[in-house]
């Protein structure tokens, strides 16, 4: 294995325990917003708060660290991508640094419960993921040009184009969907039996439209990007895996059956799909332009940050284990029976 | 629009971001240790105020944190986006310690969240403080790890420039550059000065908006305490400071001293303003800036015009320096005076114009963070690495950062009222008396404490 894919790879990772983490926070919200509008916010807002409040500030860190991971493993990135992504990127930061700052004056400050504001953060998680996902639009090439030696964006093209529009309407189904899974669970966990039966109402409801817009990309490749295409082709066999992991989940939240499982068998499907998408994206990071090999940072550099990184993964899993088994694991709290809130 | 454009208006949304973040950055690095000390002097004198203290600046506290991550983001994202080519480079060659900022932090925000939640859950509140350790730990070392970034910046080193191309690259060496002894130790100094004079306004605030509750009076003297200790700390670093860049970068201290003959002796300018080459209006003290240099008032310090003209940062960044030197002087002075009068109970601590003076004390410290970044900053123009790569090489060609300049300054305005307004109507609806009473009630209630 050389550095080159550990670097990718533990990119790819943090990527997807981002998109996980994420998509219940953004999630969250909608649904919060949404019970707010059909007066059932009462049965939710507890459940999601319990859950959130402790591990805001956490899901932000997946982000960072992605950028940051990127930028050191691949530093060309920052003069491609850099360049280009102003406008989307400031647009998403600015999304982000909203709906993080109201989370945080409305739950620990000032208790903000105007309507206005709960639609307005449900809002804006959905435009987060829908700003964000053009990225993964731009690495399959066509979008990015060069004016001489200068790289800008095609807003035309990127605007026009149905490959664009199916990632966004997958990032929010899949928003959608990873996060009713999440919150059925974690309802149920709390025992309590109104909040689960919403969520599950949900989680049924988006599981649909998440699949199907998925295969759709899958088939829109094939004629924006035949060279990826073919090599997803061959790679049938995972994601045919990823697919039956999803019956798993949809059958068992359809019964009413250990919620805990269905949300593993979750992260599961969209792991092998991640994971599959990624490796058949190889070696590009941005078609034409950059493969993960040109772009590489030096070697001295790239062992200076594995080190790194496991040095951080020693210091960063039992504290990650300690936050999980004192808030997601611990009965007292999920069921709200003590408020230990500062 | 042209390529010099770009670069200033990339610099004006880098300088708009940063100026914003530094604030609750800075108090975000500062204030965990003084939550720390609080309760630690709540449980070892079994003091309930302090104990309280600890927790109500912890829940002010969590709001500067979100919107201290939220910009935190906005600039890390922002170094890529305006500055493609300095990140480029900077990530060949300084990357690590970006990527430990990033680990520092995460540590931070998991051991923050599981404090902030585990209020009176465990019986011993001892446990519950050793919690606030990696917080405090975790927002020291970020910031101990950017401003490597920053350092390097200043004092490039670890890698060869071969035509063009980067060869033989040392992270570690990059990592400590000569700029990070002096620089990390005067981030961290100011940062614990600034949050606890920060804390002093605010109790000082309370007794002369009339309250009398012996709270804020424990809370301003143990304070103004800690703020004395970390100012008489931040001078002594800020002297090292002034060795470090007559040795690496002369050209930024004679700027901000207004030296322009190389000269032994040389003499140390307050305030004025410039004339051609001459300070008006100014005071100046004979040997001084020798002494600031090298510690001997015959020393030989390097002026101005030994530098090619386009190598030199702009003259006003003397303004910065004085604003900067005069706040930490004033208030190192007035917190000794404050503690002095405060043990040998001196009447003049009661005083209403003295106790304005102490509210003066936290804005105060936030203008000097201010001035001397700016003056750090743009005392290294036209560079942005010093010696390698002008900062007009390094700027983004994209042509819309002015309507991004817009976006942003919107939402730093949002950002920053919503923070006064929720932090003063947190406090207001939650007087330390309420609170105070309803401990009370609730221990009578049958709690076995």
């Amino acid at each position: 294995m050389t550095l080159e894919i550990i670097g990718v790879s533990v990119l790819w990772l943090f990527l997807f325990l981002y998109v996980i983490v994420a998509s219940i926070d953004f999630g969250a919200g909608f649904f919060n917003a949404y019970s707010a509008f059909t007066d059932k916010q009462h049965i939710l807002t507890n459940i999601i708060q319990r859950y959130l409040s402790p591990v805001w500030e956490v899901t932000n860190v997946f982000f960072v660290f992605f950028f940051v991971g990127i930028i050191g493993f691949f530093p060309q990135t920052a003069f491609y991508y850099g360049t280009t992504l102003l406008v989307p990127a400031s647009l998403a930061l600015i999304l982000l640094a909203i709906r993080g700052s109201y989370y945080a004056f409305a739950t620990y400050g000032a208790k903000i419960n105007h309507r206005g504001y709960i639609y307005m953060y449900g809002l804006s998680g959905l435009l987060l993921p829908a700003s964000l996902s053009p990225v993964l639009a731009m690495s399959e090439g066509g979008f990015i040009k060069m004016n001489g030696d200068q790289p800008y964006l095609d807003y035309w093209a990127l605007f026009t184009s149905p490959l664009m529009w199916s990632i966004v309407v997958l990032s929010i189904t899949a928003v959608l969907y990873i996060s009713a899974v999440f919150l059925t669970w974690y309802a149920n966990k709390a025992g309590d039996a109104k909040a689960t039966d919403l969520m599950r109402k949900y989680a049924l409801v988006w599981a649909g439209p998440a699949i199907v817009t998925a295969t759709g990309i899958i088939f829109e490749l094939r004629g924006h990007n035949p060279e990826h295409y073919s090599r997803i082709l061959d790679l049938w066999w995972v994601f045919a895996i990823s697919f039956l992991l999803f019956i798993g989940t949809v059958y068992l939240i359809w019964k009413k059956k250990n919620y805990g499982l269905a949300f593993i068998l979750l992260v599961g499907q969209f792991f092998t799909a991640f994971f599959a998408y990624g490796v058949s994206h190889y070696p590009y990071l941005l078609y034409p332009y950059l493969t993960i090999y040109d772009s590489f940072t030096n070697e001295a550099m790239a062992i200076a940050l594995i080190v790194a990184f496991i040095a951080g993964l020693g210091l960063l899993l039992p504290s990650l284990y300690l936050l999980f088994r004192l808030f997601l694991f611990d009965k007292d709290y999920v069921k709200g029976k003590s408020d230990y809130h500062a | 629009m042209g390529f010099e454009d770009t670069a200033l208006l990339s610099r004006i949304l880098t300088t708009m971001t940063l100026s914003f973040h530094i604030l609750y950055a800075t108090i975000g690095v500062g204030v965990p240790l003084m939550i720390l000390i609080a309760q630690w002097v709540g449980i070892k004198k079994k003091d309930d105020h302090y104990i309280l203290l600890a927790r109500r600046w912890a829940r002010g506290f969590v709001i500067t944190v979100a919107v201290g991550v939220v910009t935190g983001t906005a600039i890390g994202l922002q170094l890529s986006l305006l500055w493609p080519n300095f990140m480029q480079m900077a990530g060949n060659v300084i990357a690590l310690p970006l990527f430990m900022e990033v680990f520092a932090f995460f540590f931070e925000a998991i051991f923050l969240g599981i404090y902030l939640y585990t209020w009176d859950r465990f019986e011993d509140q001892r446990k519950h403080l050793l919690l606030l350790i990696p917080v405090a730990l975790g927002a020291a070392a970020s910031s101990v790890f950017i401003t490597m970034v920053n350092s390097f910046m200043n004092a490039p080193q670890g890698f060869d420039l071969v035509n063009g191309e980067l060869v033989n690259i040392s992270p570690l060496l990059a990592m400590l550059s000569p700029a990070v002894p002096t620089k990390v130790a005067h981030v961290m100094s100011t940062a614990f000065m600034t949050s606890a004079f920060v804390l002093a306004s605010i109790a000082a605030l309370r007794i002369v908006q009339g309250s009398t509750h012996v709270y804020h009076k424990k809370a301003l003297l143990m304070t103004m305490k800690l703020g004395f200790v970390f100012s008489i700390a931040t001078a002594l670093i800020g002297d090292f400071s002034g060795k470090y860049l007559a040795e690496y970068q002369p050209e930024k201290l004679a700027a901000a001293e207004w030296h322009f003959e190389t000269e032994d002796e040389a003499r140390l300018i307050l305030f004025g303003v410039l004339d051609g080459q001459e300070p008006k209006y100014a005071i100046e003290i004979p040997y001084a800036l020798s002494i600031l240099a090298y510690g001997v008032p015959s020393a030989e310090v390097t002026g101005l015009n030994e530098f090619p003209e386009d190598e030199i940062p702009p003259l006003w960044i003397h303004y910065l320096f004085d604003t900067m030197v005069s706040i930490g002087m004033w208030l190192a002075f007035f917190s000794f005076v404050y503690v002095v009068a405060a043990w040998r109970k001196w009447p003049i601590i009661t005083k209403k114009w003295f106790r304005w003076l102490t509210v003066a004390a936290g804005p105060l410290a936030l203008i000097a963070i201010e001035a001397g970044w700016w003056f750090t900053e743009v005392g290294r123009q036209p560079w942005i690495l010093r010696g390698y790569m002008k900062t007009s090489e390094a700027a983004t060609t994209s042509g819309q950062v002015d309507l991004m300049i817009i976006l942003f300054a919107g939402l730093y305005f949002i950002l920053g009222i919503g923070t006064i307004v929720v932090l003063s109507r947190m406090y207001k609806r939650n007087p330390v008396e309420k609170e105070l009473a309803q401990r009370q009630k609730a221990d009578k209630g049958g709690d076995p404490e």
